[in-house]
């Protein structure tokens, strides 16, 4: 795959994931992981530190499926939606079947009275299996790094 | 004092009515800080791990004051105000480091691991032209020093010299639930904010509220981790302030009073497909599963399972606060068990699938009342005790809080 390839596919994936979340198609998105994917949300100064503690880990696309379930049928929280921009995708090859991915993203989160407002900004850390079970590139590996160490009010969906 | 203020007598039923204006008043938000925050209190500081070195020091808050909590060449612990005594400004500008002095950016002013002002930038002036005069005393404005008393590894700090001692203030049948989480040395796993759009008592509210962890956390109930049918209990101590609400695993047929009522956190059906996260041991060893215990103003210690936390409300303003979550195990602990840790820390935080509706709920409250300052909420689960309680399904310690918060008040 030519660098100019490998970018694209890469960047279709990153793309793929923020619209199945923005969308609201939660149900999609295990499916963005290898079946034993790690999905992990920290914070930078946290990560700085050298402390492990996760805002949220899943350590399989179950455990990512648990957390949708539990979204969709158990969790309170005011209905909102989520915008997301990732920028600035820097690839490194690790061999011929996997990459390193590192990204910006910022999510803009709207609330069901109107307000909309920066909820968050960080980094995509991702390990990425190019051609994974569905055909398709998929995270073996997507650590979010938060910039900032609070959230506001709460992080139900998934960034 | 504002004219709100002034005008508000708390109800005539007592302590089983809060009046919202305790939510909304800007005179009140200012008698607390004066009167709890910067009066006879125990504020929590932080672990003692976080600061575990000589020169390790961390910033955090007494309510709107800004602190340091340091640890000096000796190993004593120190807390002071961060304001420089010169014009004010903070002193510590990180939220944890390792010093061996401070350095007030502005003007250079110096100060030790103490908080005592040790120089003043061109004191003498340069070259025998300005300067202070010689019977200047800057050290006048000094940063106050806190009074700080660990128990158990917990940090608490104080500006007045008549709070109690900080085992006196927690009361016995508290501090012995501290004792069993805190038995050993701890590590800090880490930690991250909350930010509330609501008064912080909304949320020492709620923590101290056993009546709504079934009904509003959805996936505890479905799986079983807590419904108000286990064995368990409420604990009311210091002056109604402080309390421990506890339950034990599972043992009996849940849910038949659930169904009954058909309540929305009644649904049996669902199931964890990775039911890893919940695998827990008994490191303590007296079958208590969870324990939430809190100490007024603002302290809360989480056991659940294996998720330990210290959590610290900061007021932010009449409408606004910050929750500090610090997770941690033990030093102790081996890999397995840091990684149960870790994938039990899902439960809590602002993503906890059993924590994440309580800054919404408390969000909901504020809003509610927003056009009914004189209107109360109605807080007569369990009558109107302030006492330990056998069953969760009473709201003791909730009017507990109220009782300790009228009486720094005076209200």
């Amino acid at each position: 795959m030519s660098d100019i390839e490998l970018q694209v596919s890469v960047e279709s994936l990153l793309a793929r994931y923020v619209h199945a979340i923005d969308d609201d198609r939660l149900e999609d998105w295990p499916g963005f992981f290898v079946d034993q994917g790690i999905y992990r949300i920290v914070t930078a100064e946290n990560l700085e530190r050298g402390l492990p503690l996760p805002v949220m880990l899943a350590e399989s696309r179950a455990m990512l499926r648990d957390r949708v379930n539990s979204l969709r049928r158990a969790n309170v929280y005011e209905a909102q939606r989520y915008r997301h921009s990732v920028t600035a995708t820097l690839i490194d090859r690790i061999d011929s079947a996997r990459v390193r991915a590192t990204s910006n993203f910022m999510v803009v989160r709207i609330m069901r009275t109107g307000e909309s407002a920066l909820f968050a900004s960080g980094r995509y850390l991702d390990r990425i299996l190019l051609k994974g079970d569905n055909g398709q590139p998929q995270f073996e590996e997507r650590v979010v790094v938060l910039d900032s160490r609070a959230v506001d009010t709460l992080l139900a969906i998934p960034i | 004092m504002s004219a709100i203020l002034a005008s508000r007598t708390w109800p005539k039923e007592g302590l089983t009515r809060v009046p919202y204006w305790v939510y909304q008043d800007p005179g009140l938000y200012e008698r607390e800080q004066e009167r709890i925050f910067r009066g006879d209190a125990w504020t929590f500081l932080g672990l003692e791990a976080e600061v575990a070195n000589p020169g390790d020091y961390k910033t955090t808050f007494v309510g709107d004051m800004p602190v340091v909590l340091s640890r000096d060449e000796a190993g004593v612990l120190h807390a002071w105000e961060n304001r420089c005594a010169h014009r004010g400004a903070l002193i510590a500008l990180r939220n944890q480091g390792n010093a061996r002095e401070f350095a007030c950016v502005y003007h250079n002013w110096t100060y030790d691991l103490s908080g005592t002002l040790t120089g003043v930038a061109f004191r003498r002036g340069v070259g025998g032209q300005g300067g202070m005069p010689a019977d200047a005393n800057p050290a006048s404005q000094s940063p106050r020093k806190l009074r700080v008393e660990s128990y158990c590894g917990l940090a608490f700090g104080t500006l007045s010299t008549r709070t109690p001692p900080i085992e006196a203030y927690l009361g016995e049948n508290i501090a012995v639930r501290i004792r069993r989480v805190m038995k050993e040395p701890v590590k800090v796993l880490g930690s991250y904010s909350q930010m509330f759009s609501n008064n912080w008592k909304l949320y020492m509210d709620n923590v101290k509220d056993s009546y709504h962890a079934s009904l509003l956390h959805l996936f505890f109930t479905t799986f079983r981790l807590n419904r108000l049918s286990q064995k368990g209990g409420v604990v009311v101590g210091g002056d109604g302030g402080n309390h421990v609400s506890y339950s034990m695993r599972d043992t009996g047929t849940a849910g038949e009073e659930y169904a009954r009522e058909k309540l929305r956190s009644s649904n049996d059906a669902f199931g964890l497909e990775a039911p890893g996260l919940l695998e827990a041991v008994d490191e303590i060893g007296d079958g208590i599963t969870l324990q939430i215990l809190s100490v007024f103003p603002g302290f809360v210690l989480q056991q659940i399972f294996n998720s330990l936390a210290v959590r610290q409300i900061i007021p932010k303003g009449v409408g606004r606060s910050e929750l500090v979550w610090t997770c941690f195990g033990y030093e102790s602990d081996d890999a397995a068990m840091t990684a149960r840790r870790l994938r039990q820390a899902n439960l809590v935080g602002p993503a906890g699938f059993i924590s994440m509706e309580d800054g919404a709920a408390t969000g909901f409250v504020q809003r509610g009342v927003a056009g009914s300052p004189d209107r109360a909420s109605f807080i007569e689960m369990g009558g109107d005790a302030v006492a330990s309680s056998e069953s969760r399904v009473t709201e003791t310690s909730v009017r507990g809080l109220w009782k300790s918060w009228r009486g720094h008040m005076g209200i």
